[in-house]
């Protein structure tokens, strides 16, 4: 049955449900027990101590105890944030994601790492990390990128069920999002098939977790002007539903991508890389990639707000695409 | 002593000549080139993990380091799975995708072993969390060295299974260099073991050539995680005959050690040390060692013969064993 949601909430939700349903489930992280960012809420009281894990300020130790929980039959459920990932490197690199092939295929991981990405509020450079690119090029990890709370719980809830090691970047810029959420088996949002939350006929926005909302405001502006945007939300980049990109630069001969993480070796930067060596013959401009300045994240608000994607920047690159 | 069995001896003996072998051979056809890239040999530390091990059950599990061949074969690995994925061949324990750093065995509960130092510690010590969760009563062990007992992922590890009460035993190899520098030059303690106490553990100095102290003082530990007593850091102290890394005496420049260093650390070999104690004590004749040390030696041969008639892998299993629930190909 199909209810509403804040973002936040279907995380929630998702923990919830799977909690329930499998006793293998558990989660730690930091702060989780009193749940200071509002996802694990209700967790200690339902499922108990032994299976919500407050621990100590240990990212590469604890990160590196689920995995060890993860091979021997366990499905743990990590919670961070992005920017606490670079303390667990190894754990995540050196293990997680290498240790199935490594091993000849002996090792299997289903641990998922919740990593939520706080940026555009003033938390500056150590505390604004979108690092999902500098993940898609190490092999070994599933990426998910939701950007509604439907694909949100969705997209957690078939991590949680899946074999492998998945990071969900979760956006701290939609954690008030509201939209339909459904329950049980039929909130399952599968990975590797993109959602296109606007069809258009003129070009298409591949956007990518917090860029989504901004993508859609571009299209609603730039229909005015008699513009017809295709909003392509990829919501799992690893895999990568790349046929739903071609079809649509098939109909639409022109790309913009829009993501909010740095731009050099990116999302973007894969997603140009595709489609200009398989979709090369059906494009009628340059691609155009619209993600962070190459620059760390200041702090003063009149500064950061020039580093990520806009719907004004994307609507120039859209405008910019339609140029003769 | 007294509570050891004659067959748990026996066993001992055997897998600590099984090592010597391996590793003997491995430097002669490595030198031959029949296999490239590193491999780390465990000469002179056998008794560490065959001791420890032999206080293990197959449901028990161990994780290891670089110096990497040892610690499955104590724990009742397949020399010929061992010796082909050094060969690199599709019969070897990771189908050849591993190599000697990495060797495994899961279904006998050998997690694999790490080229970073230190990076399975906390990995063992999630085996242990599973344990606490599931209410079951199988321990977990972690092999590193002393270089690895400076890394911050063992000092975490070590926080977090104490804090938790995790059934997990700490294994400290210390066999006196990290390459080239002295835990004397590197740890602030003069036992690494010392350090338990900043966890609130037991911390547990063990002659490291003595197989026999070295499955007492783990057989205690194994009882304490059983128990719910939580985890116990054991220091072994023992030596490594050989250089850090196959090969690296060609390159390396400047001692680091005295060949009288090494000649004192091979008067107490463990081999030597476990044969005189079965002796002396009646339990094996000299005849019967030699016995144990040439069937072993036949067994290594076997398996060098099996790894260099098992294939390579196809190019087609490149991308093999990338996923458990497979996706497609970026």
């Amino acid at each position: 049955m199909a209810s509403t949601a804040i973002y936040v909430e279907a995380i929630n939700q998702a923990i919830m449900e799977e909690m329930e349903r499998d006793q293998s489930v558990f989660i730690m992280g930091e702060d989780i027990r009193r749940s200071v960012y509002g996802a694990t809420a209700g967790l200690l009281d339902k499922y108990g101590e032994n299976r919500v894990l407050d621990t100590p300020l240990s990212e590469n130790g604890f990160f590196g105890a689920a995995i060890g929980a993860s091979l021997v039959g366990m499905r743990p459920i990590v919670e961070t944030l992005t920017s606490f990932m670079w303390v667990a490197m190894d754990q995540l690199v050196s293990q997680a994601a290498k240790m199935r092939y490594m091993f000849g295929g002996q090792a299997t991981l289903p641990v998922v790492y919740r990593a939520t990405m706080f940026y555009g509020g003033g938390s500056a450079a150590h505390h604004s990390d979108r690092s999902y690119p500098m993940f898609m090029n190490m092999p070994g990890f599933k990426i998910l990128v939701p950007a509604t709370p439907r694909d949100a719980k969705g997209l957690l809830k078939t991590a949680i069920r899946d074999n492998d090691p998945c990071i969900v970047f979760e956006d701290g810029t939609l954690g008030g999002a509201t939209g339909e959420v459904e329950e049980g088996d039929a909130a399952l949002v599968p990975f590797g098939v993109a959602d296109v939350p606007r069809s258009g006929s003129d070009v298409t926005v591949v956007a990518i977790a917090g860029a989504v909302p901004m993508a859609l405001r571009a299209a609603e502006e730039l229909e005015e002007d008699g513009v017809s945007v295709e909003v392509i939300d990829p919501r799992t980049l690893v895999p990568l539903d790349k046929s739903t990109i071609l079809e649509s630069v098939a109909k639409t001969g022109r790309l913009v991508i829009a993501d909010p993480a740095h731009k050099v070796c990116s999302a973007a930067s894969e997603i140009a890389s595709i489609v200009s060596q398989e979709g090369f013959w059906d494009l009628q401009a340059p691609i155009m990639k619209v993600a962070a300045e190459q620059v760390h994240i200041p702090y003063t608000p009149v500064l950061e707000r020039l580093v990520y994607p806009s719907s004004e920047k994307i609507a120039d690159a859209v405008r910019v695409t339609l140029e003769d | 002593m007294e509570n050891v069995s004659k067959e748990k001896l026996v066993q001992m003996l055997e897998r600590m000549w099984l090592i010597r072998h391996f590793e003997v051979r491995v430097m002669e056809v490595h030198a031959a080139g029949e296999f490239t890239g590193a491999a780390h040999p465990y000469i002179g530390e056998e008794a560490v993990a065959v001791g420890a091990c032999a206080a293990l059950e197959d449901t028990d599990y161990i994780a290891g380091n670089h110096r990497s061949h040892g610690h499955p074969l104590a724990k009742g690995g397949s020399v010929k799975r061992a010796m082909a994925e050094l060969y690199g061949r599709v019969d070897g324990y990771c189908k050849g995708k591993g190599g000697s750093m990495h060797l495994a065995d899961f279904s006998i509960g050998i997690l694999g072993e790490s080229g970073i130092v230190a990076s399975s510690v906390p990995v063992a010590t999630g085996a242990a969390l599973a344990a606490k969760i599931r209410g079951e009563d199988f321990v977990s062990m972690v092999f590193f060295g002393d270089g690895a007992s400076n890394q911050g992922a063992c000092h975490e590890s070590m926080n977090l299974a104490a804090l938790w009460s995790l059934p997990v035993i700490f294994l400290c190899e210390n066999n006196q260099f990290a390459v080239t520098t002295s835990y004397h030059d590197s740890v602030s303690v003069e036992h690494i073991s010392d350090r338990a106490a900043a966890y609130n553990m037991p911390g547990v100095l063990v002659d490291g050539q003595d197989a026999v102290a070295m499955y007492e003082a783990t057989r205690e530990a194994v009882a304490r995680g059983r128990a719910g007593e939580g985890p116990t850091l054991i220091e072994a102290l023992t030596y490594r005959y050989e250089e850090h890394s196959l090969g690296l005496g060609r390159v390396r420049r400047g001692e680091y050690r005295t060949q009288g260093q090494i000649d004192e650390w091979r008067e107490r070999d463990p081999i030597d040390v476990l044969e005189h104690t079965l002796t002396t004590q009646g339990i094996l004749t000299r005849e019967e060692c030699d016995a144990i040390s040439k069937a072993k030696a036949d067994e290594v041969d076997e398996a060098v013969e099996f790894a260099r008639n098992s294939p390579y892998p196809e190019p087609e299993e490149l991308y093999d064993d990338m996923w458990a629930d497979p996706i497609p190909l970026p």
